[in-house]
């Protein structure tokens, strides 16, 4: 039998959320289902803060375990893409006490926007796509797995142009066919899910990807046999 | 055997839509993602244009053959169930906060709010208990059976055969199988239009 019949009424509005403690003028951006977005300054700089929350239904123990785990692992994965050569925010600072990551913020829009918009034309568009693919062959290579490869997680910057990496939240280190395989199985479910309309955006992703990955045999085979299971 | 011996029509079922139309006819729900959990399958699904499509699923090991297996090799009895023998020595926690995380993230990414529990371990009450804490943040309700029509039934397997029989749907004996491999988003949900 049902054991919950009656609708419950929120009791998380974004009304009693408040700013991290000591941060001045800051502005909620977005509330995800891990973690609370914030935009404000830091010395200075536009900066964007990432403050993960807790989660009720997790035990406090696990939940403070698994917290600070993802807070450091997110910290080195963006240090590690970077020293890959791949592009992403700087990041500024770790305050562990408060679950909160301050890093550039980015002024550009992202691909997903770019493309559902229709503000790419062709050429634009191949250019974007082998660049991501360059990217990913690089991110690869260097022994990371973004684990949220999405549309919605890269950004044309819009001084330069250039692709910019944005989310580790759910990164990790691995050299693995297999681990980078499925990093581009979701990066090509992400594509049809959300950009259906547009034909052959992960051809040119994968075509450039084998252009600059060294061990982009291994790691297309993988990915194959990842597309012929049932 | 008994559609001959009676001289009525057969009706094929996929097993893990059994377990969803009972789901929402015992509960009430009316669009829920469902977090399919049993023996054999751990699923997260949500329900899009005739379709119950799969947004996530474990690909090596199912969640209760993972507690089963636990079980024997700490050498648990099965009864009532493994699960519930582990659940008397420790808690389930860290795999039960990864399903429970893995539905919010597909609430969040289709916009619904509902979450229904199906399948053998869905009477668990940990689970349960995590999941409604959950919805409940949401805005949302948890929808959950107990072990009479969580583990599976005849009645889940009658229902939307009725279902789609009632819109002339059956199932020449000749084009009658068995297979393990029926994917959930094989079937068309003829009897849902919204």
């Amino acid at each position: 039998m049902a054991t919950e019949e009656l609708p419950v009424t929120s009791t998380s509005g974004q009304e009693d959320v408040e700013p991290i403690v000591g941060l001045k003028n800051c502005k909620l951006v977005s509330q995800g289902a891990e973690a609370r977005v914030w935009e404000t300054t830091f010395c200075g700089q536009p900066c964007i803060v990432k403050q993960r929350f807790s989660k009720k239904y997790r035990h406090p123990a696990l939940d403070k375990k698994l917290t600070a785990t993802r807070l450091k692992q997110e910290a080195r994965s963006v240090l590690r893409a970077r020293k890959a050569g791949v592009p992403t925010p700087v990041l500024y600072f770790v305050e562990v006490e408060s679950a909160s990551i301050y890093m550039e913020r980015i002024t550009g829009r992202s691909i997903r926007h770019l493309l559902g918009d229709g503000l790419l034309d062709a050429a634009g568009t191949a250019r974007v796509m082998a660049e991501v693919g360059r990217l990913l062959a690089l991110m690869h290579d260097g022994g990371l797995i973004h684990g949220d490869l999405t549309t919605s997680n890269m950004l044309v910057r819009e001084s330069d142009g250039a692709v910019v990496m944005i989310d580790f939240g759910l990164s990790y280190n691995s050299k693995l066919p297999e681990d980078k395989g499925v990093d581009l199985y979701v990066m090509e479910r992400a594509l049809t899910s959300a950009h259906s309309q547009l034909e052959g955006l992960f051809d040119q992703i994968l075509e450039s990807y084998k252009k600059h990955s060294k061990q982009w045999s291994a790691t297309f085979n993988r990915f194959a046999e990842g597309n012929t299971f049932p | 055997m008994l559609s001959l011996l009676w001289g009525v029509p057969l009706v094929g079922v996929n097993h893990c839509v059994g377990h969803i139309e009972m789901g929402r006819a015992v509960t009430g729900a009316v669009d829920p993602v469902v977090l399919y959990v049993s023996g054999g399958n751990t699923q997260v699904i949500a329900y899009s244009h005739q379709r119950y499509r799969i947004f996530g699923e474990t690909i090596d090991m199912a969640v209760g053959n993972c507690l089963d297996r636990f079980a024997r090799l700490l050498g648990l009895s099965n009864d009532p169930s493994p699960g519930y023998n582990i659940e008397q020595l420790a808690k389930q926690e860290t795999v039960f906060a990864m399903l429970v995380e893995i539905t919010e993230r597909a609430m969040a990414h289709t916009g619904k709010n509902d979450v229904l529990v199906v399948g053998g371990v869905g009477c668990n009450e940990r689970l349960q208990g995590m999941m409604r804490t959950m919805a409940e943040e949401r805005g949302g309700t948890l929808y959950a059976t107990d072990d009479r029509y969580c583990i599976d039934n005849g009645a889940m397997i009658a229902w939307p055969g009725l279902l789609a029989f009632k819109l002339g749907l059956t199932t020449p004996l000749k084009e009658t199988t068995c297979t393990q491999r029926f994917r959930t988003d094989d079937v068309l949900v003829a009897w849902r239009d919204d």
